[in-house]
């Protein structure tokens, strides 16, 4: 019987080997108990570290994504204790709850438990309202996250992907609260189902095929609430979780983006540390959010599905509207004239709703999610950013966002039209002609009023680094001149007004070469060349050193005007300003 | 072979034969048809004070004998007019000037209900036996109808109120709008006589449910199932006007994301 450790001749081909490292995170120092332990096993000391000492900038406006990251972990805590008694099931039974004015009546059973989980279960009309909340709250944040993006260029490269990524989640919270909504199976939803089923319909010649896939037959079948919860609870959640990790790892990867500042460029992040003070930062606004949400249910009631009585395809509401984000497609189909549809072949295209509808709705996603690229295709402009624009330092892409939010706007009013004729005793005919006409006139005009602002205060901004602040104070010289002290800028707040780029329009390259032949995508180029044009034809420069210098000089012969007539001059403060 | 075989062929048999048929059908309709019942006990001077009183406030655009002032072709939107009151009943009087719709003060697209009413109850009475006294139409109903806690049936009336109702004055009954400026007014704090009278009457843009449309029993349950959702109220919190998702949209827009933004620059600005 040998010994086992006898040194055997094969051990003297490992001889050279380095021996393995102690600790899998070999770059941290080692520490002890729970955390060493934990780091022995899964090696995360690492990526723990990384993640603990990424620096964030600071700014109020950068935790409105955090708002609907928080208001979508509201909603999914809230809606895990709404499955304990929802019943995803169009079954009939008849009501016996406690809420009198509905006993008796044959219901289905999917409405018979949310006026359950309202009367009976205790809490549950709080957790019932905070998830609407939550959800109302979550898709409002995602749009002024977005539109914050937008407005100060932080679609730009390297995040072009994420815009993108966000732009899918945008469209799939959206599907999620309309799903959502859906289920209750009380009579305004019931309404929204059956527009829904109708939008299906107007597909061009596969629509009712389609709608009865969906729907398991007519409208409104049995099976669509159990699949409406099945895409609400399982399907959408997992879908929109998922993403919605990319793009939060992606925003590590890429670093956030920061405002114009002293010190702040595009090769640094300026800001603090997660830990500890982000960890805390947004540790405790999850608990604000969390608290403002709890706040909004306790006081304000949303929904109340008992007064809208179950589903009955024979009845309808007046005043039937969907959640905020659907009103600009039900707004559109409002607005849209009858007499677009009509027959060809025997088909009929009812294109008076299929254009606010399935057209609409996908498009206005489309054109969000492709912006960036058609912007870069513009400036031609392949460099990263980290700095963020100020909105007026890009006219045209700010008011261009605003023309977007008029048309918005004016369509999601008008899928209010009746409740606007309503309130103000207007007439509801007349209100949809006014929106019909406002949706192609307004949204130029406002472009053009935003533009114009975003230039004046360019200007202004100018003015403001070249000849100081309008300190309203009046001097008087000995020989009886009088001007304006102008008191010049602190060098924190001049960086703020003079660090933007402004692109110049692009130069178009002859079409012909030399010998006259016509070179490859001159069209293409002068397509380009027009929008860059339209982008870039109105701007402001950003004031030069050499500018500032020789504005500098001027007012230095200023200051030694000053200096003799200090004894005798009189100071008027003005009062005007 | 007696007289009235004899004369069974005689050439005016056929016409007395129609004379009686209509007499019988008439005396039967008289007999079974429901009984405009002219309330209560009306006595002549009644009558008399209520044409004085129409005279004075009505007749400027209902016409001096209530016959109505058709408006000229083409101007039906402006001026003032007034349909004819002959067959309006007592219900329509009872109903217009309690809720103070009559007299309008001035012409609009409708006439909107006025918590201030200008007249007694006494000369409501009169002017609705004056109007009941031109031409029969629909009478005051019974207490009977009335009782909507005793005997009514809230669950029923909701199926009903769902079908005929909700889709002018919504399920909340808190209203809805109508083509032009007109709309369907909230029954919120109505009085359940007026509900009835409402129903029974079609005032303005409202269709009439008669008796055979909706029983006196079906609107007895409708004011049951609207008086019963009211009583039990908000529980989930402020109304916001029961506007549904309208309201709510302005509320978490204003409020929500106002305090959460509010928020979020409090936490900004708290630098380590």
């Amino acid at each position: 019987m040998s010994d086992t450790t006898t040194a055997r001749p094969a051990d003297a081909l490992r001889a050279d080997d380095t021996p393995p490292e102690q600790t899998s995170s070999g770059t941290v120092r080692r520490v002890g108990g729970v955390t060493g332990w934990v780091d022995d096993r899964t090696g995360g000391a690492k990526g723990v570290n990384y993640l603990l000492r990424k620096v964030f900038p600071d700014h109020w406006s950068f935790m409105l994504g955090e708002i609907a990251m928080y208001s979508l972990i509201i909603c999914l805590i809230t809606g895990a204790f709404l499955t304990f008694w929802f019943v995803p099931s169009m079954g009939l039974i008849t009501y016996d709850g406690s809420y009198v004015p509905m006993q008796g009546v044959l219901m289905s059973e999917a409405y018979a438990s949310t006026l359950h989980i309202s009367f009976d279960i205790k809490g549950g009309l709080l957790i019932r309202q905070m998830h609407h909340w939550a959800a109302l709250m979550f898709i409002a944040a995602i749009t002024v996250h977005m539109l914050r993006v937008f407005f100060t260029g932080a679609f730009r490269k390297p995040r072009e992907l994420n815009w993108v990524i966000g732009t899918v989640l945008a469209l799939l919270a959206i599907i999620e609260g309309f799903a959502g909504y859906s289920l209750p199976d009380d009579l305004l939803s019931g309404t929204g189902l059956r527009a829904t089923q109708g939008f299906i319909l107007t597909v061009p010649v596969v629509g009712s095929y389609i709608a009865f896939a969906l729907f398991g037959g007519d409208f409104p079948g049995e099976l669509i609430i159990p699949r409406l919860y099945a895409v609400h609870v399982l399907l959408l959640p997992a879908i929109l979780v998922g993403l919605f990790i990319v793009h939060i790892v992606m925003v590590a990867v890429n670093k956030h983006t920061q405002y114009p500042g002293p010190g702040k460029t595009n090769d640094n992040v300026v800001g603090y540390r997660v830990m500890p003070v982000y960890a805390a930062k947004a540790g405790g606004f999850f608990f604000l959010v969390f608290g403002v949400t709890a706040l909004l249910a306790a006081v304000a009631q949303i929904n109340a599905v008992w007064v809208h009585g179950p589903y009955d395809p024979s009845a309808v509401t007046a005043g039937a509207q969907p959640d905020w984000y659907m009103w600009f497609s039900d707004g559109a189909l409002r607005l849209l004239p009858g007499w677009l549809e009509f027959v060809v072949f025997g088909f009929t295209f009812s294109l008076n709703i299929a254009l606010g509808s399935i057209v609409l709705l996908p498009l206005i996603y489309v054109v969000l999610g492709i912006y960036p690229f058609v912007e870069r295709w513009v400036t031609g402009d392949t460099r990263e950013h980290h700095l963020l624009d100020r909105p007026r330092n890009a006219p045209v892409r700010t008011g261009l966002g605003m023309a977007a939010i008029t048309f918005y706007t004016i369509l999601a009013l008008a899928c209010v039209n009746d409740i606007i004729a309503i309130k103000t005793g207007m007439s509801i005919n007349d209100l949809t002609n006014t929106f019909r006409v406002s949706l192609f006139l307004l949204p130029p005009l406002v472009f053009w009023i935003t533009k114009r602002i975003a230039l004046s205060l360019q200007r202004r901004d100018r003015d403001t680094v070249l000849h100081g602040r309008e300190t309203g104070i009046v001097i008087r010289t000995p020989d009886g001149r009088f001007y304006e002290r102008h008191e010049p800028l602190d060098e924190y707040t001049r960086w703020k007004l003079v660090s933007f780029e402004s692109h110049a329009p692009l130069e178009l390259e002859p079409a012909t070469d030399a010998n006259g032949v016509a070179r490859k995508g001159a069209r293409k180029d002068r397509v380009r060349a027009a929008l860059s044009r339209f982008y870039f034809t109105d701007r402001v420069e950003p004031v030069t050193p050499a500018e500032l210098a020789a504005a500098h000089h001027h007012g230095e012969e200023h200051e030694q005007l000053e200096v003799p007539a200090v004894a005798t001059e009189q100071r008027i403060t003005s009062g005007q300003h | 072979m007696n007289a009235l075989a004899a004369r069974r062929r005689h050439p005016a048999a056929i016409a007395l034969l129609l004379m009686v048929a209509l007499l019988v059908t008439g005396g039967l309709y008289a007999a079974l048809a429901p009984e405009p019942a002219a309330a209560a006990a009306v006595t002549a001077d009644q009558v008399s004070e209520g044409q004085a009183l129409f005279r004075a406030n009505c007749a400027s655009c209902h016409g001096l004998n209530a016959e109505g002032n058709a408006p000229d072709p083409g101007q039906e939107e402006e001026g003032a007019y007034g349909p004819t009151l002959v067959g309006a009943g007592a219900a329509s009087v009872h109903f217009q000037m309690e809720t103070g719709r009559m007299p309008m003060a001035a012409p609009r697209p409708q006439a909107p209900r006025v918590n201030q009413v200008e007249f007694s109850d006494e000369q409501i009475e009169a002017i609705a036996a004056y109007v009941a006294s031109l031409g029969p139409g629909p009478a005051r109903p019974d207490e009977e109808w009335l009782d909507w806690e005793g005997q009514g049936d809230a669950g029923r009336g909701g199926t009903l109120y769902r079908s005929n109702c909700a889709m002018c004055h919504s399920s909340a009954a808190a209203g809805g709008a109508l083509t032009r400026g007109k709309y369907a007014p909230t029954l919120e704090d109505v009085e359940p006589v007026h509900i009835y009278e409402a129903m029974l009457t079609g005032p303005q843009n409202m269709p009439v449910f008669n008796d055979a449309n909706l029983s006196p029993e079906d609107k007895r349950d409708v004011i049951a199932y609207v008086k019963q959702m009211h009583a039990t109220g908000n529980p989930g919190g402020l109304s916001l006007g029961n506007l549904g998702p309208s309201s709510e949209a302005l509320f978490i827009w204003v409020f929500g994301l106002g305090i959460m933004i509010g928020t979020a620059v409090w936490v900004g600005q708290k630098g380590a």
